[in-house]
């Protein structure tokens, strides 16, 4: 049977898997561990800390993935919208082409799209060795079933044993389907990205319960191994001219385009031009900015410094920002270089979208606001005197 | 028009915090809370039902203690409450959890929309809703801020995308997933919250719903947690008051030195 075992004939009643157990489902029943069933999460914390006398075990008698070592290869999923390979890709480009040298194996891309041939050789550029380009017009617009098809269909033929994918609307929508299709495994939003180089896994950590926690996830047993990375985690890969690479055609006969869904019209309404989870710069305002117009003291320092405006729910709530600008658990997850916090207190649900931004600057009037708390910088002030000041500043030095 | 809607029981993350001491989550005390995102989607379910008329069937997979959030469901409108929960369901990641309550949904037979939220905050991956549509082998539409029609089988709805939105329609039966702009979730009625005290929900174990007995659980989880850790904490930053412009300038020159 499945599941955590505690062998009472080797437990020596240390308690040190009570202490390591960081969801307190471990306990002292007659000076044996017991593990509450309800709260236990299988983290294996347990586990680790019971190296002496390995007395608690989880066991897994999961299936595996017939041929599991001829999986070869680390795959990127080179999204593009409207014929532009996004950002995201070149940032898993750079991550992948190192997990690759690691294992001393290829990077390939799979390029879907039409017309969108001529992008082949920029990601060749960026560090793929191969890229699999399927070019049809039927794929202009993004729809679930033939992108998931086709790409199941091109892992089942080639045998990659991992692949990234960026945690966007398409790449979050396909690599779930994919994942089940071929029934493998798929850790979302991975912040770092390793090998093991033991045994080939790959490891991959991710912030849970609201960023409270990391956890390092693995699939074992089960190829391709896929994970989803968010915008601006990884540093992109450098260009190199001189690269060269296999560019390959791959062609379908029209099953593998059919598709229930189609799409009516696209429609772009980010009203600054920067999308927010792609910029460098985010300036974001929060309740204390008062009212709609005083956003427009933000956008002015967002201009000097080429970055987006972000909001809080509490300014999106008043309908002082449009939604796509939230910042936050209700919003998006962001992690600029620089985040520039005006007049935001700081609540846990707009934290746990911008912590891991690399700077954060904070302008508050309240020095115990809890945004002070996740800042490298702050000021504290009022943020109609500040703000404007910075601006002005910055335009000196920049 | 029948409609099931799936939701999750999940800790309130935002009362989770780390004891500084030990290291380890405090849960104790944190509320057990329906998903926020989840709401919408219930919300957008009765507000279906009340339109093309039918029936809201709220799902979840869970411990037994999650009726609750079935309850709460009902509380809003829902009609029906389907607990699937089963000590075989323990360690299920997201492969396992879409393909268990496929089977559940696949037993309740005959739906139209199934609605989920567009990801759990306690998991944030988003997967479970298009697992279940892959599963099932149904269209899907993700990240829906509008639904525009229902007509003739078919459904027109606006996907939130990065940039904007596009108008995707798609053949019923079809599986959504929506965003927090779909709508604004009212509050429960009175009647709603008796009706909720004295529903009955359905309760299904792994034997009721069948399915591969080695796609259930941990047997049926390729993915594993090796190890969590505490994140390091940020170093104390460097804040600033008094005179505004002397703060500003200060803090620019520190903002420079490490650009250099």
């Amino acid at each position: 049977m499945s599941g955590i075992k505690v062998d009472k004939n080797k437990c020596i009643g240390c308690t040190l898997c009570v202490k390591a157990c960081p969801f307190g489902a471990m306990s002292m029943v007659d000076k044996k561990a017991f593990v509450d069933l309800d709260k236990c999460q299988l983290c294996n914390s347990c586990v680790e800390t019971c190296k002496v006398v390995h007395a608690i075990e989880i066991i897994r008698e999961t299936t595996r993935t017939p041929d599991m070592e001829k999986y070869k290869g680390i795959w990127v999923f080179a999204e593009q919208r409207k014929g532009v390979v996004q950002p995201v890709v070149f940032e898993l480009l750079g991550k992948a082409r190192e997990l690759a040298d690691k294992l001393k194996v290829d990077v390939a891309c799979v390029l879907m799209g039409s017309n969108i041939k001529d992008k082949a050789e920029d990601l060749i550029h960026r560090g793929a060795d191969k890229v699999y380009v399927v070019d049809n017009p039927k794929l202009e617009h993004f729809l679930d079933e033939p992108y998931a098809r086709i790409m199941a269909n091109l892992i089942r033929k080639n045998r990659p044993e991992a692949i990234l994918c960026p945690a966007t609307v398409v790449g979050r929508s396909v690599i779930s389907r994919v994942a089940v299709q071929l029934r493998v495994g798929l850790t979302a939003d991975c912040t770092g990205l390793d090998i093991d180089l033991e045994n080939g896994y790959l490891m991959q950590t991710r912030p849970a319960f609201g960023g409270n926690i990391m956890a390092t996830i693995l699939a074992k047993y089960h190829r391709p191994q896929l994970a989803t990375v968010r915008h601006k985690v990884f540093k992109e890969a450098a260009v190199d001219l001189k690269r060269k690479g296999v560019v390959e055609v791959v062609n379908y006969d029209n099953s593998f385009f059919v598709s229930r869904t189609k799409i009516l019209k696209v429609v772009d309404e980010v009203t600054s031009t920067v999308n927010i989870t792609e910029a460098n710069v985010i300036v974001s305002g929060g309740r204390a900015m008062g009212g709609a117009e005083n956003f427009k003291m933000l956008e002015e320092l967002a201009n000097v410094l080429n970055g987006a405006v972000g909001a809080s729910r509490a300014a999106i709530d008043e309908g002082w920002m449009p939604y796509s600008h939230q910042v936050g658990q209700t919003g998006k997850t962001v992690c600029p270089t620089v985040y520039i916090a005006c007049g935001i207190s700081g609540q846990i649900q707009h934290l746990v979208g911008m912590q891991s931004s690399n700077i954060i600057i904070a302008i508050n009037r309240d020095p115990s606001a809890p945004i002070f708390t996740v800042a490298n910088y702050g000021i504290i002030g009022d943020v109609f005197e500040v703000v404007p000041l910075l601006t002005k500043r910055f335009k000196e030095v920049l | 028009m029948n409609i099931i809607v799936c939701i999750k029981q999940v800790p309130d993350t935002t009362e989770v915090r780390i004891d500084p001491i030990t290291k380890n989550l405090v849960r104790e005390g944190v509320k057990s809370i329906v998903n926020p995102f989840d709401a919408y989607a219930i919300e957008e379910g009765v507000r279906l039902k009340e339109k093309f008329g039918g029936k809201v069937i709220a799902l979840t997979m869970g411990p037994p203690q999650a009726d609750a959030v079935l309850r709460e469901a009902i509380s809003l409108g829902c009609d029906e409450g389907v607990l699937v929960t089963d000590r075989a369901f323990a360690g299920s990641d997201t492969l396992a959890t879409s393909y268990t309550l496929s089977k559940a949904i696949e037993k309740i037979k005959d739906y139209d929309i199934i609605i989920c939220g567009k990801q759990a905050v306690d998991g944030d991956t988003a997967q479970v809703g298009p697992g279940i549509a892959a599963t099932l082998d149904i269209p899907q539409i993700t990240y829906v801020r509008k639904i525009d029609e229902i007509k003739d089988g078919l459904i027109t709805a606006e996907r939130a995308t990065e940039d904007g939105y596009e108008i995707a329609q798609t053949k019923l039966p079809c599986l959504l997933t929506v965003v927090k702009e779909v709508n604004v979730p009212r509050l429960p009625s009175l009647k709603g919250k008796m009706k909720a005290k004295s529903a009955v929900i359905t309760m299904w174990k792994a034997a009721d719903i069948g399915g591969e007995e080695n796609r259930l659980g941990l047997k049926g989880s390729p993915t594993e947690v090796w190890k969590i850790f505490t994140p390091p904490p940020r170093p104390q930053g460097k804040i600033y008051e008094g005179d505004a412009k002397e703060a500003v300038n200060q803090l620019v020159d520190a903002i420079k030195v490490i650009n250099r």
